[in-house]
């Protein structure tokens, strides 16, 4: 299969600091990146006239617990006009779960990393605003990463069986 | 036939309990807590089609304090529940609550950290309505129980 | 106005709309800061629906996800389906038959109509239309009729199945259909005359919620709000999926990006769903509705009841479960709000590794700041009406 733009453009600026995934399923151009290379990587797609990357799809996480490092953060990016898409993959470890911001990059990124945060833990460094998403602030831990049990509870109010004199 | 043959034309007698009841079943003045899928359903039932009106319940009160029935329609997450509870607070005397739905009764399928499991284990609930949603019909069955248990109710026995 | 209320003494405040709020529908709370009827800032704050939906996914088979992803956008909930489904069709590699591609086709617009409708409607009634609000509440009841005809649910229909689907068209269901969507047709004709020029209603909608096309994309904002903007970006154009480069439709598009142009845009769609539903009822070919593979396809009832091969393949999916192989995918559908994508990872189990839906109204709700800082506290309102937010793909 013919190399696409986008992964040859990479190839050429990054040189091996990028890794070629295949993706046999949909087919996407995959790309395995540094975790300190990822807001190079997404600015140079974003401004390079042959790619532009304008539309912001998707950013989530992966907690693939038994492997090292731990966590993988995905992106999905989609080009309007020239009509292609990639995933981006970094890898993160568990120790030191940070990685940097790319909603500099594109604005609605914002949210999507605040629920990464919210959900594994996954810190975001130079994020303006890095707070739980989803959940409550008093909630501790990330119920996403796979060793949290699924039916643990953190209740906000005093439950009415808990109280006195309720039937 | 009863005391009323020794009074005059006109005039009935019946008993406080039942006057006041009879008022209030057929005036619910509802609350909708909408939060999920039911809310749907609710706003089928609410509609022309399925017309709620006809039970004297048409007119929602986004007022805790102007409403007397409170529907919880929809999932009740651990972060919405104090919200919930704060509304059950604040609405006055005599009030009664409805539970729309698997979620609001039971937590439905989503047994997890963030759902709570029954809207009951934040406020006392009255009248449950199963279904996933609930059908308009279901819904509407719902609120003739709450009337039939209103019915049942004496004046006295909310004091205090 | 803003040099009259200049004399005015105000100060600013902040207030919080929501979470339980007459205009809010589903459960966000925006924390507003107020200068008399100048806002500031808005700050939405989401999450009071949060079901954990990938928690559940990754603690049920590929089978079980199904009856979960109807309850994301519980407005339009067969397209839900067809976009986790498909995504899962891929990770197996199966192309289903071409009947069941037409008849994903026909559930999906049809939930397009029911979400178009519910969204038009609940906003018209936000701004004091009430009779559009029942004339389209009556629509979406007819069109209700419709689905549970096709699948015995009127809201959570779980329609698709791994490999097809899980019914085939009843009996005098192309009749049924075609009286039904021209009811629809002349009631979506009833409400926009109803709107169109209506003075209140024209003068609350245009020019505000405006979002550029650019901010658009860096939001990551698709579906009816992009197109209003003017970007022609359409997932059922852009990568056509099932059968969809077969069939005639446009994508009308907007050009302001307000809410007025969000608002005729979604009626506009409309039309070209009822479009598109009459050119599948014509072109739809008899055929199987779900792909012959018994590692994959729930076998039909008659068949577990009456069969011992049905009984056992029956069993092994649903104790077993399905196995796709090791590998990661990424698949969009065109949903009501715009593109509605599941990421699926699969280490080789009977269960997903990772099932992420991209919700389509989550950066949409997140531009919410962009569109209102700087108007007024009556254009939240049609701003969060067209916005569309449903609390259960938002918040999953």
């Amino acid at each position: 299969m013919a190399e696409s733009i986008t992964i040859r453009k990479l190839k050429e600026r990054f040189g091996d600091r990028i890794k070629v995934v295949p993706s046999p399923f949909d087919g996407m151009d995959t790309v395995a990146v540094k975790r300190g290379d990822i807001a190079d990587v997404c600015r140079f797609l974003r401004r390079e006239e042959d790619l532009d990357y304008d539309l912001f799809r998707d950013l989530t996480c992966v907690d693939y617990i038994n492997e090292t490092p731990r966590f993988e953060v995905v992106y999905h990016l989609y080009s309007i006009s020239h009509a292609h898409a990639v995933r981006l993959k970094a890898r993160v470890p568990e120790e030191d779960p940070t990685i940097d911001t790319i909603s500099g990059i594109w604005v609605g990124a914002n949210w999507f990393e605040r629920e990464a945060y919210d959900m594994y833990g996954v810190k975001f460094n130079g994020h303006p605003d890095l707070r739980r998403l989803l959940l409550y602030p008093e909630f501790v831990g990330h119920p996403l990463r796979k060793d949290y049990p699924i039916d643990k509870e953190q209740p906000l109010v005093q439950l009415r069986e808990e109280m006195k004199g309720v039937r | 036939m009863g005391i009323e043959s020794a009074l005059p034309e006109g005039i009935i007698t019946t008993r406080l309990d039942k006057v006041i009841n009879w008022g209030r079943k057929w005036s619910f003045f509802c609350y909708p807590f909408i939060t999920a899928c039911c809310g749907m359903e609710y706003m089928a039932a609410a509609a022309s089609h399925y017309d709620i009106a006809r039970f004297g319940a048409e007119f929602p009160r986004f007022s805790p304090r102007q409403a007397d029935l409170m529907l919880v329609v929809g999932t009740i997450s651990h972060k919405v529940a104090p919200v919930l509870r704060l509304v059950y607070e604040q609405m006055c005397e005599p009030k009664w609550v409805m539970a729309v739905g698997a979620c609001a009764c039971s937590g439905g399928f989503y047994r997890n950290y963030s759902v709570v499991q029954g809207a009951d284990r934040i406020i006392p609930i009255d009248v449950y309505v199963t279904g996933c949603p609930p059908r308009p019909e279901a819904f509407l069955d719902g609120i003739m129980k709450m009337q039939a248990k209103v019915d049942t109710e004496s004046i006295l026995s909310r004091r205090n | 106005m803003k040099d009259l209320t200049k004399e005015l003494h105000t100060q600013c405040m902040t207030m919080q709309m929501g979470p339980s709020h007459p205009a809010m529908h589903g459960t966000v709370k925006l924390l507003i800061d107020i200068d008399g009827e100048d806002i500031h800032t808005v700050i939405p704050e989401v999450g009071y629906l949060h079901r954990g939906f990938e928690k559940m996914c990754e603690n049920s088979t590929y089978h079980q996800v199904i009856p979960y992803t109807d309850r994301l956008n519980y407005v339009s909930p067969f397209i839900n389906n067809v976009g986790y489904v498909m995504a899962v069709e891929k990770m197996l590699g199966i192309e289903t038959p071409e009947r069941c591609q037409y008849l994903r086709v026909l559930a999906s617009e049809i939930s397009r109509l029911t979400d178009h409708l519910t969204c038009v409607g609940a906003s018209a009634m936000e701004l004091a239309a009430f009779t559009a609000m029942l004339y389209a509440i009556q629509g979406r009841e007819w069109l209700w009729e419709l689905i549970e005809s096709l699948c015995g649910a009127r809201l959570t229909t779980t329609y698709t199945r791994i490999g097809g689907v899980a019914y085939d068209l009843p009996e005098g269901f192309r009749p049924q259909t075609r009286k039904i969507l021209d009811k629809v047709q002349s009631l979506i004709d009833d409400m926009r005359g109803l709107l169109e020029k209506n003075r209140i209603f024209y003068d609350r909608m245009r020019g505000t919620g405006v979002l550029n096309a650019e901010d658009c994309l860096a939001y990551g904002v698709t579906g009816p709000c992009l197109r209003a903007a003017g970007v022609y970006y359409d997932v059922r154009k852009a990568m056509p999926y099932l059968v969809y480069d077969r069939l005639d439709f446009e994508v009308p598009l907007g050009k302001a990006g307000d809410n007025y142009d969000k608002f005729m845009v979604r009626v506009f769609e409309m039309e070209q769903s009822i479009r598109i539903i009459d050119q599948v009822l014509a072109q739809m070919p008899e055929g199987p509705i779900a792909v012959d593979d018994p590692k994959v396809t729930l076998p039909p009832k008659e068949k577990v009841y009456n069969s011992i091969e049905g009984l056992v393949h029956h069993f092994n999916i649903i104790i077993k479960g399905i196995r796709p192989p090791k590998g990661e995918v990424y698949f969009a559908v065109e949903g009501g709000n715009g593109e509605l994508g599941f990421y699926i990872v699969s280490d080789g189990s009977e269960k997903p590794w990772k099932c992420r839906c991209r919700p389509p109204c989550f950066p949409i709700v997140e531009a919410m700041p962009k569109m209102l800082e700087g108007a007024m506290i009556a254009d939240i309102i049609p701003t969060f009406g067209m916005v569309n937010m449903i609390g259960g793909e938002m918040d999953r």
